[in-house]
């Protein structure tokens, strides 16, 4: 039973960690939560819908123009919009993202109507897998190995590859970093590309699990952001960690107290990591000055 | 350019005879309103006029602290539920039942503010954004609440008189918005929301000058909240039947949209994006109906996008208004105004206008709230006026 319960909690954690780490990486840029991450993600997945659906593409075709969607649209967003705010305060940042994230919700509403589908994926979501007295769901299985695999190749990306340190030292000290020649503004675009492409694998494994609509990815964004809270908004790891355990103590939460205050566990976990640990459980405490 | 900082004609505005002229032209139009007014457009003010109680609160909270929420509908969701219940459950009368509706709202407010005071931007505005949701789901799961099903609205009554009608619901939710918004005009020129707007310039050089910051931070969220639980229980006088599924994340996001559209930190501004917004709201689900616009809407959508979807047009519009609004004229509708005023009037304050131009249009009128406490001091907290 425990087993059991964990095992479903690290799949739903999986999602959680990749969105979690998609908000970080660009908080970590520009020190704005994108509220409109979970749309973007949520159109990306429709994007593969329509593709799948309407033009009979294969998974692979379709999962891949959505992520280079994806990638277009983060890039676009920061390029377009969040760049040209003529007074970028913490404030004016935050509400465009949350106005893009609107505009974005309504035009997924107006094309695709508030309709539930049901998104084809390779995997069923039914099928279930057995190890020893743990079943998971192939797409379960699937989704716990496809996030490992993409949050390994995104910090060995930034370990190991000069782009990757340009944007590490951009997220550190942006001044800094354009003195020392990093083309910082290409830099950051690319930043929003590549969060916004994890965030659209996090859709994409998302719709199968449940059904496509415009909600997608509101539950997964609050949850992302929960994750993102307790591990530390600054630390991309933590917040990798903050998904898993996140999703483990809600699935326990769910199985051992009560199902139908699962969700408010988000919630719960937001206020008393910010009461406790205002930076969160992996985060080098850091001060902050005038 | 004028901006927050010009205190003393904000407080001499309704100190000269012409703001009493002012008034009271506004109290007779508002009184005669009704009686001119069709029925279903008595219905579309009073749901204005609600918008506006919200966005009176937000521009508390938002606009002169500097705090952000993502969560007023929670507020808005508890401050009806409170009403509702103690007119069910404790049979009050329903100005009492509103008041407490209002009173247990601020206290939600309190208790959200407190995380608050250790919060800045990022972490506040998730908090807020998951008591929004936590509200709605916790009253969802709750038979006693009512559950998904919602609840029904008994008949209220205002001492002898029914409360059913348009009209009297008309007299008193905009005589109740009224009172509001001069408690609210009150507040912003006294001694709390100079104190307020010292928070939002910079904390560190509030709490230097002797504010402090924890007690009005708290007290800023408290307030904004009982706006918010009392536009909440007259939304459910007007309505007649509140579910969970009213107080969405959505409609927080608009009420944080009609501050920000309207103009941060201005209640003029505020008052007109709420007008703006609670039409829009209300009109969501009837784009077709609009004259001209209405029949092009629905010919595009069939033909690029579906009609099925068509109401969603109205976030689309939200949501582009407060993205052009941050690129284009971060102060919203009042700043615009000032801009108008800048032109018209450029030769009787031409000092004004030079400052405004010399600082040029990308840094000028775009000093947003909560921005550059390097550029323009911050406000003292307690200028020799004597008005608090």
């Amino acid at each position: 039973m425990l087993a059991q319960v964990i095992a479903g909690g690290l799949s739903a954690g999986s999602i959680y960690a990749l969105v979690a780490l998609a908000l970080v990486i660009t908080y970590k840029t520009t020190e704005v939560p994108n509220f409109a991450q979970g749309e973007m993600a949520m159109v990306s997945a429709f994007v593969a819908y329509v593709l799948m659906t309407d033009f009979q593409t294969g998974f692979f075709v379709a999962f891949t123009v959505a992520l280079g969607f994806a990638f277009i649209l983060g890039v676009g967003f920061e390029s377009v919009i969040l760049r040209r705010v003529r007074n970028p305060s913490h404030l004016n940042l935050l509400v465009v993202t949350l106005g893009f994230q609107l505009a974005l919700f309504g035009l997924a509403g107006w094309k695709w109507g508030a309709e539930q589908r049901r998104f084809p994926f390779p995997v069923s979501p039914n099928e279930v897998i057995r190890i020893g007295d743990v079943s998971v769901s192939t797409l379960g299985v699937a989704t716990i190995a496809i996030s490992s695999v993409l949050m390994a190749g995104v910090f060995a990306f930034f370990r190991f590859t000069k782009l990757g340190v340009a944007m590490q030292a951009t997220q550190q000290d942006s001044m800094a970093a354009r003195i020392n020649g990093v083309p910082t503004r290409r830099v950051v675009g690319l930043t929003f590309g590549i969060s916004s492409v994890i965030g659209a694998v996090a859709a994409l494994l998302t719709a199968p699990l449940i059904t496509l609509d415009t909600t997608l990815m509101w539950d997964p964004l609050l949850k992302g952001f929960a994750a993102a809270v307790l591990g530390g908004l600054n630390a991309p790891v933590g917040a990798v960690l903050g998904g898993y355990l996140l999703g483990v103590t809600e699935n326990l939460f769910g199985a051992y107290i009560s199902v139908e205050f699962k969700s408010v566990v988000a919630f719960l976990i937001i206020v008393l990591v910010l009461w406790f640990r205002p930076s969160g459980l992996f985060a080098r405490h850091y001060k902050r000055k005038v | 350019m004028r901006s927050s900082q010009d205190y003393y004609a904000d407080v001499q505005l309704l100190r000269g005879r012409g703001a009493w002229v002012k008034l009271a032209i506004l109290l007779v139009v508002l009184i005669v309103l009704p009686l001119v007014l069709p029925g279903y457009r008595i219905f579309t003010v009073n749901y204005m006029a609600i918008f506006v109680i919200v966005g009176l609160g937000m521009n508390i909270l938002v606009g002169d602290t500097g705090q952000v929420s993502l969560g007023h509908a929670g507020f808005l969701a508890i401050g009806a539920y409170t009403t509702v219940l103690m007119m069910t459950e404790l049979a009050a009368p329903f100005p009492l039942a509103l008041l407490v509706g209002g009173l247990v709202t601020a206290g939600f407010g309190f208790l959200l503010g407190l995380p608050a005071l250790r919060l800045r931007g990022p972490y506040l505005a998730i908090v807020t954004l998951g008591f929004g949701i936590a509200v709605t789901q916790i009253i969802g799961h709750s038979a006693f609440f009512g559950g998904h099903m919602g609840l029904v609205v008994p008949d209220a009554t205002l001492g002898p008189i029914p409360l059913s009608g348009d009209i009297s619901q008309y007299y008193v939710i905009v005589g109740t918005t009224l009172v509001l918004a001069l408690c609210a005009r009150n507040l912003s020129v006294t001694r709390v929301g100079r104190a307020f707007r010292a928070i939002r310039d910079s904390e560190i050089a509030a709490a230097t000058m002797g504010v402090d910051v924890a007690y009005y931070k708290t007290l800023s969220f408290a307030l904004s909240a009982a706006f918010a639980g009392i536009a909440g229980g007259l939304l459910a006088l007007m309505t007649g039947f509140i579910s969970p599924g009213v107080f969405t994340f959505l409609l927080s996001l608009m009420f944080l949209a009609m501050v920000v559209f309207g103009g941060l930190g201005s209640i003029p501004g505020a008052v007109l994006g709420s007008i703006v917004m609670g039409y829009l709201n209300l009109e969501m689900d009837a784009f077709e109906e609009l004259p001209l616009l209405g029949p092009a809407l629905e010919s595009f959508s069939s033909r690029f996008m579906s009609t099925a979807g068509l109401p969603n047009v109205g976030w689309v519009v939200t949501g582009l208004l407060i993205v052009l609004t941050i690129l284009v004229e971060p102060r919203g509708l009042y700043g615009l105004w000032i801009r108008l005023g800048a032109i018209i009037g450029g030769r009787k304050r031409k000092s004004d206008a030079s400052v405004g131009t010399s600082a040029g249009p990308g840094a000028g009128p775009g000093a947003g709230p909560g921005a550059e406490p390097s550029g323009s001091p911050p406000d003292p907290p307690g200028p020799p006026a004597g008005v608090s």
